[in-house]
């Protein structure tokens, strides 16, 4: 077991190494970054200040060194556009989109699963394919629209919801959330509404596959054969095989959602870290760029062994051993 | 006396596409109190429809559309599904093929088995973890109280499926149905089995239905023997009698290709074709174009002849030697 964490940490160090190389130079090539910043009026001098102020006159490597450097020493540099730290800058915006997700992951496992469920067990009935089209168009309809739809509708037309921002936060123990009041309820439901489709409906086609199979499996046959009732047989026996994949699956978009909820956070103009990164992008502003993804690999690293823990927990057939 | 179990007239048909398939046809047994009948086939000759009819486990497109299933006398087909529900693993209890399936990967086996205990039975889990330890020790588990304990990857595969045979004891059934439960072991760890199994249906009274493609195997465990092909029985006698002096020519065939029971240097002989398809059966006795002794009479249905007990569905039985 404690191989195996270590085992875990030396990945997650080489994995977070080539990451930082790959979007440092890739971050180089896209543009230089003063371009964006400065003035077109400004006279040569100080657009020469500010190049060196921000290194950028150094070779590439150098840069890098440096860079890496100040993350060892733990700070992950400033933000060109902001000029304030970058780790304050990104957990000043992490709350927003930690409550956005929470929701929407909620929302998606909630309907999502006993859907699945429902559908796997009773395949042929017109409920299951109605659930099973349903999951398609969650899945296949791009997001950025069903959003507009959804502030067409509910903000627009029938004025019952805000159409976009974060609403109200109050105190709730350590930080401050919009979940603590009423007012942000009403802002969070239709992003995390609109940002859970996608999820629920790739929860409902994977929890009814599992449920399928289990369902014409020997160990279920026999459980019958016991005089176990279905609902029995679903909850206690099935219900534990078929979460495995469910968790894994689970486990990965929990972190791709917290990383790139980006498009739910423009359409609503949500002010999450998605939203952080897409605006870094747009004004080449590197610190942010290269520390957020930094961040985000660490971020899946930590959910796998999360998820790896929950495996060996679930199925005692799993040994987690050291190395790879 | 009535027996433990009566089968009768059961027919199992599955609409399919393709028409439908009739995969046990007009099926008559029956089995006394303490006694093991072999039910015998090859694969797809409707055995194991046979036993899951008798479970009332079809499920869809299958159905079961005629005949009786009598335990202890009462008609299980009478019953509605919850009310079956409810004689499964009580008075009907099964026993599967594939140890390494048939247990639920990820529980111990003692929840396993509690959850059996107590679908029948309100007592409290630790009274029901004894029933399940007794059970264990009943089939020869040793250490039944740390088997409970483990997953069943931990236990070997005969171990497994004593773990299975203890299963479908717990609530001591008038009737025990095993298909092919002893298949997937080692030769020496199915000797045992059945030995065990011969000791159970004496000691405890169950009526054991015994399903196999394996006459060697039955030959020294059942008291009598039915031999099923295309989803008829095609001949019914007692183990002496059928394993003895087979009349059916199929049976015969059965038993001539038996490695065990056939003179060592000489070629094996075997039933020329495969099983046909229950979809495409040809007309009259179904055996008719893989039979030696077929004639053209063979192609109207075969009359059902019964000598001292000894009945046989054939045109051309074979003499009693």
């Amino acid at each position: 077991m404690f191989g195996y964490l270590v085992g875990r940490v030396a990945q997650a160090v080489v994995v977070v190494f080539v990451m930082s190389i790959i979007v440092f130079v890739g971050v180089y090539a896209i543009g230089n970054p003063i371009d964006v910043m400065i003035d077109p009026g400004a006279t040569a001098e100080i657009r020469e200040n500010l190049i060196r102020q921000y290194g950028l006159d150094q070779p590439l490597w150098r840069q890098y060194f440096t860079f890496v450097g100040n993350v060892l020493q733990g700070d992950l540099g400033r933000s060109m556009v902001y000029n304030t730290s970058v780790t304050g800058l990104v957990f000043s915006r992490l709350p927003a989109t930690l409550e956005l997700v929470l929701v929407s992951v909620t929302i998606a496992s909630v309907i999502g699963i006993p859907a699945g469920l429902y559908a796997g067990y009773k395949p042929d009935s017109i409920a299951a394919k109605l659930i099973m089209a349903l999951s398609v168009l969650g899945f296949s309809v791009p997001t950025f629209w069903i959003g507009m739809l959804l502030i067409m509708a509910f903000a627009v037309e029938l004025g019952w919801l805000p159409s976009g921002g974060r609403g109200e936060v109050a105190q709730f123990l350590w930080f401050k959330t919009s979940l603590a009041t009423t007012n942000g309820w009403e802002h969070v439901i239709m992003p995390a509404i609109n940002l859970s489709l996608f999820k629920m409906g790739l929860l409902i086609r994977l929890t009814r596959a599992g449920m399928v199979e289990a369902m014409g499996a020997e160990y279920v046959r026999f459980a019958r054969a016991q005089g176990l009732p279905d609902r029995q047989i679903v909850f206690s026996h099935i219900l534990r095989n078929i979460s495995i994949p469910v968790i894994t699956v689970f486990g990965l978009e929990l972190g791709s959602t917290l990383a790139f909820a980006v498009v739910t956070e423009t359409v609503f103009n949500w002010p999450g870290v998605g939203k952080l990164i897409i605006d870094s992008i747009l004004q080449l502003d590197r610190p942010v760029m290269v520390s957020y993804l930094v961040m985000v690999v660490i971020l899946f690293v930590m959910i796998n062994l999360i998820v790896d823990l929950i495996y060996a927990r679930l199925d005692p057939r799993v040994r987690l051993k050291g190395g790879s | 006396m009535t027996a433990a179990l009566e089968v009768r007239g059961l027919t199992t048909r599955f609409d399919t596409r393709g028409g439908a398939v009739t995969a046990v046809n007009d099926v008559s047994f029956s089995v006394e109190k303490g006694r093991i009948l072999g039910l015998v086939g090859e694969s797809g000759s409707g055995k194991s429809v046979t036993g899951f009819s008798i479970m009332g486990l079809i499920d869809a497109p299958g159905r079961i559309s005629a005949g009786e299933v009598l335990v202890d006398g009462a008609d299980l087909r009478a019953l509605s599904d919850e009310e079956m529900r409810k004689m499964r693993g009580r008075k009907v209890g099964m026993v599967f093929q594939d140890p390494m399936m048939t247990l639920n990967p990820v529980l111990r086996v003692g929840d396993q088995m509690a959850m059996a205990v107590r679908v029948h039975r309100k007592m409290s889990k630790s009274a029901a973890l004894d029933e399940a330890r007794k059970a264990l020790e009943t089939v020869g588990i040793p250490s039944a109280v740390e088997r409970l304990k483990a997953y069943p990857h931990q236990l070997s595969g005969g171990m497994r499926q004593r773990v299975a045979i203890a299963m479908a004891l717990l609530h001591s059934p008038s009737v025990i149905i095993a298909d092919e439960a002893t298949t997937a072991l080692d030769v020496s760890i199915q000797g045992q089995i059945l030995a065990e199994v011969r000791e159970l249906a004496d000691k405890t009274g169950a009526a054991i239905v015994w399903i196999t493609h394996d006459l060697a195997v039955v030959s020294s465990l059942v008291d009598d023997i039915c031999v099923m092909y295309a989803g008829r029985i095609v001949e019914r006698g007692t183990a002496e009698q059928v394993i003895g002096h087979p009349r059916h020519p199929y049976t015969k065939g059965l038993l001539d290709s038996i490695p065990s029971l056939h003179a060592p240097g000489t070629p094996l002989p075997q039933i020329p074709g495969s099983t046909p398809q229950l979809s495409r059966l040809p007309q009259g006795c179904p055996f008719r174009p893989r039979c030696p002794r077929a004639t053209e009479l063979c192609a109207t249905p075969p009359p059902e002849v019964t000598v001292e007990g000894q009945t046989v569905l054939c045109h051309h039985p074979l003499e009693r030697s």
